[in-house]
């Protein structure tokens, strides 16, 4: 299954916030978008993942949908979107509960997403019992137990401090290289995206535009190591030079507003 | 300390209250006190004011009354059937105002320009239309009642992050199902409050309402009892409305503890 946006452009009335956006995410790939604050990166997750209506352009889908996915397109919210009168298995069970399942299955999935990222003691915990990093893990347990084909992530890390960081975004490295879930991920974290992406997407600022498109030559796994660091260094410096301008304008922008 | 070295002084205190309960208990049993003191010693006229002790004696009696027993139970009748009346109209339009674009239109003006009218006021009107009996004092309550809850509903749905229902929506959850798992459990604890004021509107109406027009009930006992000058029964009518009112207030309490555990 792959992911085709073909021009896709995005007003909120007069405020022209997203233009000309051609992107393609293919099966198990993961792509980072990035750009400076306010250039649409949310606004295209949420076009992408049908919560939003582009103004104009499309966005489809090419080839087959996984037939076990319940949810092709699932979204990590920055914010964990928990329902905070709900345990944490109550909120993974959530995604599940309108689907034709016999509880018994029910359960067990719910089940083997919560022990999968961690969180199995925690399953009779409220939301606000749990650090930031442990609702994370929820919303992202929220997400797997649903077998989604493509994951929408919405800077899932950055509401969390730098420790819990490291040790989520090891986590989605686990996760993707073990079942090969395509992600477009949204970040403004360039290291974040040179750890995790396959491809990093760089927004203009508002309207955001396909600024540059990069492969990351690594592989993942390797990333850690210390040969790669040159080669990651250099890509970084690359990207933040194209990026510092922008999002120096960007930043001007935001305050004239 | 050396002499070139001076204590920083302490600056943090205050604007932070600490539970006192013994002090709320000799509070309160002073209070009792002198005023049982200031009825014995004669400085208050019995007649006036009676004594915490005679009032007390009074409400014992009367426990064992028939009579008073049938005041209870047509006011608490009355509370009950005009709370739930107004309850379930208010929590259907709060509802409908807090969903839909077209009721929030149309029910904001309505409400804002009604809400403002003492409901008490309409009591002759209702009689005029439903008769003296008991859906006159019914429609008045649930006049009362009606109001605050469908404000508590509708800002209550408003007060649910919008983000929360993006959510429920990215999983493909039906409306329906949002509604009963994002939207209604997040208004509820607006609701539950909502339900506080408009209980306490129950009791004032009720009492209002039996006043105007009723021969049963404890304001109708009040009110007959004041006329006799018999001011101890009085008073004891008054305790019991108090009453009233705290077992009102304890089983909300009991509810929000248990339907918002979670916060």
């Amino acid at each position: 299954m792959e992911l085709v946006a073909d021009k896709v452009g995005h007003a909120y009335g007069d405020l022209e916030v997203l233009d000309g956006i051609d992107l393609t995410v293919g099966a198990g790939e993961i792509v980072a978008l990035i750009g400076p604050s306010g250039c649409g990166k949310s606004t295209l997750l949420s076009i992408v993942g049908g919560l939003l209506r582009p103004s104009r352009g499309t966005v489809s889908i090419a080839g087959v949908v996984p037939p076990e996915s319940l949810n092709p397109f699932t979204f990590v919210f920055q914010d964990f979107a928990l329902l905070p009168w709900r345990t944490v298995e109550g909120n993974v069970a959530l995604a599940l509960e309108h689907h034709p399942l016999s509880a018994r299955e029910r359960q067990e999935r719910v089940g083997a997403a919560l022990a999968r990222i961690g969180l199995a003691e925690f399953r009779d915990a409220f939301p606000r019992q749990l650090s930031g990093g442990m609702r994370q893990r929820v919303g992202i347990a929220r997400a797997l137990v649903v077998r989604p084909a493509m994951l929408l992530l919405d800077e899932p890390l950055s509401a969390l401090d730098a420790q819990t960081r490291e040790l989520l975004m090891e986590e989605f490295l686990a996760l993707w290289l073990g079942e090969r879930v395509a992600a477009l991920y949204v970040t403004h974290n360039l290291w974040e995206a040179l750890r995790l992406a396959d491809r990093i997407v760089v927004l203009s600022r508002r309207p955001g535009r396909v600024k540059l498109m990069v492969p990351v030559p690594i592989p993942q796994r390797e990333r850690g190591q210390p040969a790669a660091q040159p080669v990651l260094t250099a890509l970084h410096e690359g990207l933040w030079d194209s990026i510092k301008t922008e999002a120096r304008l960007a930043d001007r922008e935001m305050s004239d507003a | 300390m050396p002499s070139d070295r001076r204590a920083i002084a302490f600056r943090g205190g205050g604007f932070s209250l600490q539970r006192k309960r013994w002090a709320s208990v000799i509070a309160f049993a002073l209070l009792l006190l002198v005023w049982q003191g200031a009825v014995s010693f004669g400085i208050i006229t019995p007649v006036f004011l009676p004594s915490p002790w005679s009032i007390a004696r009074a409400l014992a009696h009367l426990a064992t009354t028939a009579s008073f027993w049938r005041d209870l139970g047509a006011s608490s009748s009355r509370i009950l059937a005009g709370w739930a009346i107004g309850t379930l109209a208010g929590l259907a339009t709060g509802l409908a105002m807090g969903l839909f674009s077209i009721a929030r239109a149309v029910g904001v003006p309505v409400i804002s320009a009604l809400f403002p009218i003492p409901k008490i006021a309409l009591l002759p009107l209702l009689i005029l239309w439903l008769g003296i009996g008991e859906p006159s004092k019914w429609a008045t309550i649930a006049l009362g009642v009606f109001f605050p809850t469908a404000i508590a509903t509708y800002s209550g749905i408003d007060g649910v992050p919008l983000s929360l229902v993006r959510m429920a929506q990215s999983f493909g959850l039906p409306f329906g199902a949002i509604l009963r798992k994002v939207v209604l459990p997040g208004a509820l604890p607006s609701i539950l409050a909502g339900f506080r004021i408009s209980a306490a509107t129950a009791l004032l109406l009720v009492v209002a309402a039996e006043m105007i027009g009723a021969q049963q009930g404890i304001g109708a006992f009040v009110l007959t009892t004041g006329n006799l000058m018999q001011t101890d029964q009085l008073m004891a009518g008054v305790v019991v409305l108090a009453i009233l009112g705290l077992l009102i207030g304890w089983g909300l309490s009991a509810l929000e503890r248990r339907l918002l555990r979670w916060r």
